[in-house]
Order: C-alpha cells, then structure tokens, then sequence
C-alpha cells in the first residue's frame, strides 16, 4: 500500500471518528438516547454502503436489501441463542454464520436474476425479499410472526469498537473493491454492458459478485442489528425498511461511498433529534426522493449550473 | 367438489380486481416504459375518495363512485406531469425510484390525513347472494365480475375502434413516427394515466367493498401483486394482463385453501420469479431485442 495523500486522509477520519466517539462517550456528553444511536449508526452504514455496492455502483435497484439482512440477523440470532459460548467468540462467529448464510442466499437468487435488467430485476428482488418474509413467517424455528426475543445484547453502546471496527471494515472493503480492476469491471456493466460485454467483461460474473457482496454485508449488519435491538421479527425486515436504505444511498449520492456514510449518519440521527416530526419523516424520506431525483436526472441542474456561469462570466466581463 | 368451485370463483374475483389493476400497468408501460411503482396506491387513494364521499360527505353511492374514479384519473395525470414527465429522458433507475419516491408520499399522506388504523367501511354493493345447487356466491363477487367483465369489452373496444385507441396503439408502437403522424403523444400519455387511474380507482371501490376496512398501505400488496399479473401476461399487453390477472388470482385462491395461507404469498411471487425466468415476455407478450 502505497502512503499517498488518499490514505493518509482516511486512516485520519477514522482515528478521528473513533477518537471523537470515545471522548463524547467517556466524558458522559451523550444522554441515553445519543448513545442508543450509536450502533443504529454503524448498522446503516453498512447497510448503506452494501446497497450501493449494488445500485450506486452496478446500477441496479436491489428492493430486497432488508431480506438479505433479516437472513443474516435470523442466522446469527439462532447461533447465540442455541451455542453457550463466551460473548466476544459468538459474536463474532454470529456475524460470519449471517453474513455468509445472507451471501449464499444472495448468490441463489443472484444466479437466476442476472438473466434480467432494470424494472424487471428491482421487482424480482422486491419478490425475493417479500418471500424471504413469508417463509420467516411461516416456519417454526424462526417462531414464526412472533419472531426471535431473548438475543443477548452483544452488540449495545458498550461494544461500540466492535461495531466500529466492523463498519470501518465494510467500508474499506467495499472501496477497495470498487477501486480494484473488479470494481471498474462491475461500474463498466452499469455504463454500458452491452460494450462490457463486447471486451470481454463477463457481465454475469460481476452482477453476482457485486451481489453476493452485497448480501453478505448486509447479512452482518443484520447479526450487529439484531444483538443490538433484542428482538426480531419478519415484519421488522419488510419493504419499507429496503426503502429506508435505499433513501440512504440516493440522498448520499449513488456510487458514492462518502455519500452513503454521512446520508447515513445524518438519516440516523435526525429522526431522533426531531422527535415530534416523527410522522413526518418518511413523508420528508418520500419528497426528498423525489427531489433527488428530478433534481439530478431532469436536466434543472445543468441549467442552474448553465445561469451560474453565465452570470459569472458577466460579472468578469464587467 | 362443491368447495373447489367455491374456491374457483373466489379466485376468479381477486383475480378480476387484480387484472384491472394489471391493466393500468401495462398500459402505462406500454405508452411510457415505465413501471409506475404509485399505481397499487392510486388504489388505496381511490377507497379513501369512496370512503370520504360515502361516510363523511353523505353522497349517494353512484356520486361517491365517479368523485372516487374522478379523484384517482385527475390524480394519475398530475402524477405524471409532476413527478414523471421532466424524467423522460433519464435512465429508468431514476424514474423507478421517483415512483417509488411517489407510492410513498400517497401512503404516508394517507397516513397523516387518515391515521393509521384501520377503519371499517360499509360496502356500498347492496346486492343479494346468489344460490345456484348448493353454492352461494355473494353479491360482491357477482358485482365484481360483471364490473370487471364491462371494463374490459370497454377498454378493449376503446383502443381498437376509437381514434383516441388508436393514436395509443401508435404511440406505444413508436413515439417518434406517431409524433410525425400528428399525434398529441403528451396527452395521449396523461390520457392512458388518466384511464390507467381510473380503472385502478374502479378496483380500489371493489376491493375494499370485499375486505371492508380502509389502511393507508391497502394498495401496496394488490399493487405488487397486479405487477405480477401484468408480468405474468406479458407486459405492455393489454389481454395479457386481463389473462394474467384472473389466473394469478386463481393461483392464488388455489394456494390459499390447499397449501398454506402463510406461503400463499410466496407462492404467488414465485410464479414471478419463474415465469420471468422461463418466459420472460409473459404467456402473451412479445420479446424486443434490445439494440445499442
């Protein structure tokens, strides 16, 4: 690894991040509901940063992203709460069960998928996801609607170098990938793949792994999600909260990793700290939607920018 | 015997609510390619309208009806001059998400103005149950395949035999020429979202006529699973989604009294799954090969 400015700029934020926590935790600065916000935090970073993995940087809508979570988190559950073991080994054994019980199943609905584009595979991974729900449901291991209560907290405020190494692993990885020779291959699938395909680019082959990655991290976020919370249940990991993500990475900027992280923070928080608007909020999530999305894809932007330099190119004319 | 009739008919009636909605997809999809995620709540907007005109304005039931259609056709129209038109020329992952970005405003604006539990509707079908040798079959059921059946010899009559339908057909074949031909292609857009609307309106009056209770997410699962039915027919296909949606339905019902209630779900969304990996154009549609 070479030392260059890049690097430098981000073992700092993360020192920094990680230093700034631990103060504001130490000094006693954050009250109950600050510090409960934590590990929701570094869960939806991931959650996140995994989605746009797949939208941002594949340029696919993936509707199903809570059904690979719920995966993970019923996987894990079921592990701690079935093994008797020393908590730091059974979460950490938790987090690989899901997260590789979440890849496998998005490695089995991947293969069959890749076969589709655009509307048609958002839908089908809407589907999974709804299946993946229905079957939670029905099943009597997974105690059906009643779901799974009891799960040690392993994952609360406490264990927040945990769930910050995690999340800062998630990040670093998924980066590295984008930046790596794949993940130019996978963003060459999203620009154009039918002349990906024309050099060469096996598009199935990077659909799925920008996939199974996908899946995978969200499987962990799931495990961290459910020690953390206690309690899941199918319902919990529905439509609406697939939705939730993907708010998260279009207000970050599709196919931008930074963009996900501080949209995460902030979507996080700001619930939160607007206690009374609470109804409001997925009505401020759906508007900003769309927003978003007449705002960068209608070509308002470029005319705005257009008025900008226009104005200033006046101004120096002057 | 007698209960796999009574099963049959059941799913013939999701079925029919299901493919009217289908037929707002599909005709959307047809015109726009665009999948409008806001339709199955255009649904739920359309028994709010009823419930509204029923139970608090003190309408008649024919007045409350056509202020719901009227409510739901002016509604799809400004859903797209909004929220759609300006994405026209945006790549379909933006204008998927606006739609997303619109099923939910609806739901959550339903939300606010109606709370979110449940409230319980009087159906405003007064018609008899009908016993033929033993069956009964309720008099919603009956109004709701009659219904169904009059929309589609309507529809189907519409765009095959009216110059409106035609100028549809043109546009869904290819906007350009039909642009050359003189044809009005945004109003012919605000026309099918305006027909899509008001048939999904006609569905919301008869879904909640059969299930009697008003939620702001009522429209989310019939929604989706009309979807299904428009995939199932074909996409784009006008008599594929009417053939889409009975079928689903009986699948449906099928599952529901045979299998488990709880995978019934499932079971219909595996259907999605494998006739989009078997067949993907549908049992009716054509497939396009798609050029650089």
């Amino acid at each position: 690894m070479k030392w260059n400015k890049k690097v430098v700029v981000r073992v700092l934020a993360i020192v920094l991040s990680y230093v700034l926590i631990t103060v504001l935790l130490r000094m006693g600065l954050l009250n109950r509901q600050y510090t409960a916000l934590l590990v929701p935090i570094g869960v939806n970073i991931m959650l996140a940063v995994s989605l746009n993995l797949v939208t941002g940087f594949l340029g696919e809508l993936s509707l199903g992203h809570a059904g690979f979570m719920s995966i993970g988190a019923y996987a894990g559950a079921l592990f701690t709460l079935n093994v008797n073991m020393p908590s730091g080994i059974s979460i950490l054994l938790a987090m690989i069960i899901g997260g590789v019980a979440a890849a496998v199943f998005g490695f089995l609905i991947g293969v069959p998928v890749l076969r589709l584009r655009g509307d048609y595979l958002a839908i089908v991974t809407l589907a999974f996801g709804e299946i993946i729900k229905s079957v939670l449901n029905a099943l009597s291991f997974t105690n059906g609607a009643r779901g799974l209560s009891k799960i040690p907290s392993y994952t609360n405020y406490e264990h927040y170098t945990l769930v910050f190494v995690v999340a800062v692993i998630t990040v670093l990885v998924i980066s590295n990938i984008v930046d790596s020779r794949h993940g130019r291959a996978v963003c060459s699938v999203r620009d154009n793949y039918i002349a990906a395909e024309s050099i060469g680019i096996s598009v199935s082959r990077f659909k799925i792994l920008a996939f199974v990655i996908g899946a995978f991290f969200a499987g962990v976020a799931g495990v961290i999600y459910a020690h953390n919370v206690g309690i899941i249940k199918p319902t919990t990991f529905d439509y609406n909260k697939s939705i939730e993500i993907l708010v998260i990475v279009v207000l970050g900027g599709m196919g931008s990793i930074k963009g996900s992280i501080i949209a995460a923070v902030i979507l996080t928080a700001l619930p939160e700290l607007l206690r009374g608007a609470d109804d409001l909020r997925m009505l401020l999530y759906s508007i900003a939607l769309i927003v978003m999305m007449l705002f960068n894809q209608s070509g308002i932007r470029e005319r705005i920018k257009g008025r900008i330099e226009s104005s200033r190119k006046q101004k120096a004319g002057e | 015997m007698q209960n796999i009739v009574e099963q049959l008919i059941n799913g013939l009636s999701t079925g029919s609510i299901y493919a009217l909605i289908a037929l707002g997809y599909t005709m959307v999809y047809g015109i726009a390619r665009m999948i409008n995620f806001a339709h199955g709540d255009i649904i739920m907007v359309g028994a709010y309208a009823l419930y509204v005109g029923v139970s608090l304005m003190n309408l008649p039931a024919a007045a409350a009806i056509l202020l719901s259609i009227i409510v739901c056709a002016v509604l799809g129209i400004t859903v797209e001059k909004v929220a759609y038109k300006p994405l026209r020329k945006a790549p379909p992952l933006a204008v998927l998400i606006t739609a997303i970005g619109v099923s939910y405003l609806l739901q959550n604006l339903a939300l606010l103005i109606f709370n979110a539990t449940p409230i319980p509707f009087q159906s405003v079908i007064q018609v008899p149950s009908v016993s033929i040798g033993g069956l009964t079959i309720s008099g919603v059921t009956i109004v709701t395949l009659v219904v169904t059946l009059i929309s589609m010899v309507l529809l189907t009559l519409f765009i095959n035999q009216t110059k409106a339908g035609s100028a549809m057909r043109a546009v869904s074949e290819d906007k350009g020429a039909a642009e050359l031909m003189g044809i009005n292609v945004n109003r012919i857009i605000s026309q099918t979202f305006a027909i899509g609307s008001a048939l999904a309106a006609v569905a919301g009056i008869l879904y909640i006529c059969q299930y009697q209770s008003l939620r702001p997410t009522l429209g989310a699962l019939p929604g989706i699973k009309a979807f299904v039915a428009a995939v199932l027919g074909g996409i784009g296909n006008v008599p594929g989604a009417m053939l889409g949606g009975i079928v689903l339905g009986l699948i449906e019902s099928i599952a529901k009294a045979y299998i488990s209630t709880e995978l019934s779900d499932a079971i219909v969304f595996g259907v999605l799954v494998i006739v989009l990996l078997v067949k993907p154009s549908g049992l009716l549609g054509k497939l396009r090969n798609e050029k650089v």
